[in-house]
């Protein structure tokens, strides 16, 4: 019997050699394949940002970039619709979700609100911005189903509703886009919290749901999901689709105008975009820091609010509130989606007609061949991207946990990066780098650019869940002789199967929404659906619109689909595994 | 044939490497076969990528050459793209074969040094093109030395949906005065989107007496005072357009949304066959009509160009070559497919080629080249960037 044991454990050390040596491998390999390219394009924004980009004649260091930006009359608007989105877009939809989870969690009517939000996860910003933009321009299709009816009108209203000045629609756009991304988040985060049994102790002690939820629960579950909140808030401050379709442009946000001035054949405006990049930079980190400070605020006086024992007086319309919202969002959603599906079949459609005068396939006959080469371009890249993302993830996270390599965990701030720098401050300067190394435009080099975004959005959503995996049950398959990667894999990894899934599906659906990355990478080559897309964008033909958004958003539905899915298949009998 | 072009593929001295001879015909198709070329053009009109499509197809039929269309937002994306790849030393295999391309975008191009040519005179119908009547020698002013060649003729005119307006519109003013009766029911697209700038120059051209001077560079000494009736007919426009000009649409098509939404009754096109193939499409109403200012309105031809970096030179030079074909042209200006105008001189063609022209219906919304009158020169591109430059300033950032 002792021999018997030795023996096990002989090939058990052999094992954990092996797979020692590429587990330490995997973070460093995930640091260059995440940081290289972003500190190469970071230096690549530098120089020409302080007048030094010698192919445009410009030898620095100078401040003139700066003055140049600051000559800009835009600029102040462009700023602040940048900061006021972000954090308008973060807060509102971090509320809504915080507010429905608290107040329905575990109702029927949650189930239903996420069943309906959840798909709508992946449908790409830019698709539903524009389902918003049809559904809610003065010639959009709600303003037609109650025209002439109900308004009188003949002609649409001429009213500044999609790019408004204050860029409240582009605020509403990203809140409808967020608010199923945090929700899907807050629930793979809320079987680590142990929600059911804290909310019931605390309505056994008379708190009200909402209250009580936010009481006990709230502090536990924002822990887990602050990384991508702060995810929400750089991309609403820096996204560029959304702000192009839905956004003012008279000056446009500050994001869009570094784009503007990056592509901008005269050389020398680089100078000024790499400028505005920098600045474009210290604003989300000054909102980053902002909102931290909000949370040290808003944990004082929840502490106060806590020690007060109010039971939560006005917790039934809080809630009914906050159900409202959220059904708001997915309503948007679903029928901007639909008035997207009726374009793409429709024939003449004039204002006030609530339906197209006809019908008709010609549409999807014009460009639906199209999408198809788009189509299988997207997918692979996508799930090549996602794949190996997702492995280096895990890969990163297990040595973290055996080895105690809390080296990521100190470091959290360097997965962010890619995130919180907008991308084209350092894109351009990738491209020049790929260039140099001879790296020719094409696939490989399109998805090593994709991996920098997708590989901190799948981290950021699996670590917090995997670190908050009771390792209790290591400590017990250990105990029965289980090897760390038995435990690993017949333990870990299957008890956190939908965390698993829903970062892989996350990764797909950033990598199918990249566009930028692919354009300037892929030289152009590399035509995916999104880079169509937001090129048809320009010319606002609805049809083709339709028909490219709806085969955009199909791109990205099947893995969300799959990941509420496989575990509730795979575990239709472990009740207790279907939250993990 | 063949053989002759396969023998002279053989003999060509390391033809990867050595620029090709453009007079060499036999010797472009033998090495064109099998190439790819990424065309760079604008993706934004729909009508514009279907024909592109249809040219994939047919070079590829007869050449061997495949096409693919890099949609672009902007021409821009297309020269900064050959500009770094210049900087990083990428000199033989660039990712831009050809681009669609005119006016300033040339001018920097050409400029720099990121064309390849002289090769547009030597390609083979370069013969049917109609070099003394129609501007393809000049690009803005700028002579093109065979740099790029033409493939479409533009012409300024005015999309109007007679339900709203039922008689063409005279001269600048007249739209103003319109627009100030009507407020709301006007706008263009956002400059510097190219339609937009050109709207700006042809209302110049429009407000001045004697427009010569724009056919020079714009100097620091002229620029105010010429400009000067531009900016007075703006600041009267822009609170009598749609939004009040606080938005504006991205791009020429989306005017063509805006007008089936009834937003607006009235829009500026570069094409005098835009607006039937749109209602073709069911893009426009069919009340739609176009119509042409009095004193004649703005013309340009499109190009194509190769940059120097270009890895399929001899194929990019093929679909070159087909664009200016009688077939490919009498598709282009066929005004259910794309409406352009042709580059073609109709007194160089056999009575074959002229046939599928003369076969073409104009159109019911399509102005016949005597209705479209007085074709105005483009200015000098320095013009149109100060031009683009002021009106950012002015009215792009207003609050």
């Amino acid at each position: 019997m002792p021999h018997r044991l030795h023996m096990a454990g002989d090939t058990g050390w052999l094992g954990h050699i092996r797979s020692r040596r590429f587990l330490l491998l995997l973070p460093a390999l995930t640091l260059l394949a995440m940081l290289g390219p972003v500190f190469a394009g970071l230096w690549g924004t530098l120089l020409p940002a302080f007048g030094h980009l010698p192919a445009a004649g410009q030898i620095g260091p100078s401040l003139d970039p700066f003055r140049d930006l600051v000559a800009w009359p835009g600029l102040p608007r462009a700023m602040l619709l940048s900061v006021t989105t972000g954090l308008l877009a973060t807060s509102i939809s971090l509320a809504i979700v915080m507010l429905v989870t608290a107040g329905w969690s575990g109702t029927r009517a949650f189930r239903v609100l996420e069943r309906l939000l959840s798909p709508l996860l992946s449908v790409p910003h830019a698709a539903a911005a524009f389902g918003l933009a049809f559904l809610i321009a003065p010639s959009g299709w709600l303003s037609r189903v109650m025209s002439p009816g109900l308004t009188g009108w003949e002609r649409p209203p001429d009213w500044l509703i999609v790019q408004d000045n204050w860029g409240l629609t582009m605020t509403a756009g990203l809140i409808v886009k967020e608010v199923p991304f945090l929700l899907l988040i807050t629930l793979a985060a809320l079987g680590q919290a142990d929600a059911r049994r804290s909310v019931t102790v605390a309505q056994a002690l008379g708190y009200g749901r909402v209250t009580g939820w936010l009481k006990t629960v709230f502090p536990r579950v924002y822990a887990q999901i602050r990384p991508p909140v702060y995810v929400v808030l750089a991309y609403a401050m820096s996204v560029v689709d959304v702000a192009v379709i839905l956004g003012p442009n008279t000056p446009p946000p500050l994001s869009v105008q570094i784009v503007k001035w990056m592509s901008d054949p005269d050389l020398a405006m680089r100078l000024e975009g790499a400028a505005g990049a920098l600045v474009q930079l210290a604003l989300v980190v000054g909102a980053l820091v902002f909102w931290r400070l909000g949370e040290w605020v808003i944990a004082r006086l929840g502490r106060r609010w806590i020690a007060s024992g109010a039971r939560g007086r006005f917790d039934p319309l809080v809630a009914r509130l906050a159900l409202l919202s959220g059904a708001a969002c997915a309503l948007a959603v679903l029928l901007g989606l639909g008035v997207l599906a009726i374009w793409s079949f429709a024939g003449f459609w004039g204002f006030p007609d609530a339906l197209p005068d006809q019908f008709t396939w010609r549409n999807w006959m014009r460009f639906g061949p199209g999408t198809q080469d788009a189509m299988a371009e997207t997918a692979l890249i996508a799930i090549v991207a996602a794949s190996v993302a997702l492995v280096l993830t895990i890969g990163c996270l297990e040595a973290e946990h055996r080895y105690g390599l809390t080296f990521s965990r100190r470091a959290v701030w360097l997965l962010y990066l890619p995130l919180l720098i907008p991308q084209t401050a350092f894109l351009p300067g990738l491209q020049t780098l790929m260039l140099n190394i001879g790296a020719d435009a094409g696939r490989l080099p399109v998805i090593l650019a994709h991996l920098v975004f997708v590989l901190p959005y799948v981290f950021l959503s699996l670590a917090d869940p995997y670190r908050a995996w009771d390792t209790r049950m290591g400590t017990i398959a250990a105990a029965l002789r289980a090897s760390p990667n038995g435990v690993l894999w017949r333990i870990r990894l299957p008890m956190l199967l939908r965390p698993i899934l829903t970062a892989l599906a996350v990764g797909l659906a950033v990598s199918v929404g990249q566009y930028l990355a692919t354009l300037l990478i892929g030289g152009g080559r590399v035509a995916t659906l999104t880079t169509e897309a937001v090129a048809l964008a320009s010319g606002g033909d609805r049809r083709a619109i339709a028909v490219y958004g709806l085969m955009q958003t199909g791109a990205a539905l099947v893995p969300f689909a799959l990941a509420l899915l496989i575990p509730a298949l795979v575990w239709r009998n472990r009740q207790g595994l279907r939250h993990g | 044939m063949k053989n002759l072009a396969l023998l002279a593929a053989l003999l060509a001295p390391v033809p990867a490497l050595a620029d090709i001879n453009p007079a060499d015909w036999d010797a472009v198709t033998a090495e064109a076969e099998g190439q790819t070329v990424f065309w760079n053009a604008w993706g934004g009109s729909t009508t514009t990528n279907d024909f592109i499509a249809w040219v994939g197809q047919r070079v590829m039929e007869d050449y061997g050459v495949t096409l693919e269309h890099v949609k672009l937002t902007d021409t821009a994306d297309a020269v900064t793209r050959v500009l770094s790849e210049k900087q990083a030393g990428e000199d033989d295999d660039g990712a831009v074969d050809m681009i669609w391309i005119n006016g300033a975008n040339f001018a920097a191009m050409k400029e720099a040094d990121l064309l390849f040519g002289p090769y547009a005179e030597q390609l083979p119908n370069w013969a049917f093109v109609d070099v003394d009547g129609k501007t393809v020698q000049t690009d803005f002013t700028v002579p093109t030395e065979g740099f790029e060649s033409p493939w479409a003729m533009a012409q300024v005119v005015f999309i109007h949906d007679t339900a709203d307006i039922p008689a063409p519109l005279a001269d600048m003013n007249a739209i103003l005065e319109w627009s100030a009766a009507n407020p709301g029911r006007f706008t263009y697209p956002q400059p510097p989107d190219f339609l937009g700038t050109t709207f700006l120059k042809q209302a110049l051209v429009d407000l001045m007496d004697d427009p010569s001077a724009l056919a020079t560079p714009a100097t620091d000494a002229n620029y105010d005072a010429v400009t000067e009736p531009l900016w007075t007919f703006l600041d009267a426009l822009t609170p009598t357009l749609w939004r009040a000009g606080r938005a504006y649409p991205a791009t020429g098509p989306a005017q063509l949304q805006l007008i089936a939404d009834g937003e607006v009754d009235l829009a500026v096109s570069f094409s005098p066959g835009e607006a039937t193939a749109a209602i073709a499409n069911n893009q426009l109403p069919d009340t739609v009509r176009t119509f042409v200012l009095e004193k004649g309105t703005i013309g340009n031809a499109s190009f194509v160009a190769i940059p120097y970096n270009s890895g399929s030179k001899a194929g990019a030079m093929v679909v070159a070559n087909f664009l200016m074909s009688p077939e490919a042209q009498a598709r282009a200006q066929d005004p259910n497919i794309l409406g352009y105008g042709t580059v073609l001189d109709m007194d160089a063609l056999s009575a074959d080629d002229r046939a599928l022209f003369d076969a073409l219906e104009l159109g019911i919304a399509t102005l016949s080249p005597a209705e479209l009158g007085t074709v105005q020169a483009e200015p000098h591109p320095s013009w149109m960037t100060r031009i683009a430059d002021d009106w950012m300033n002015r009215y792009g950032v207003a609050q």
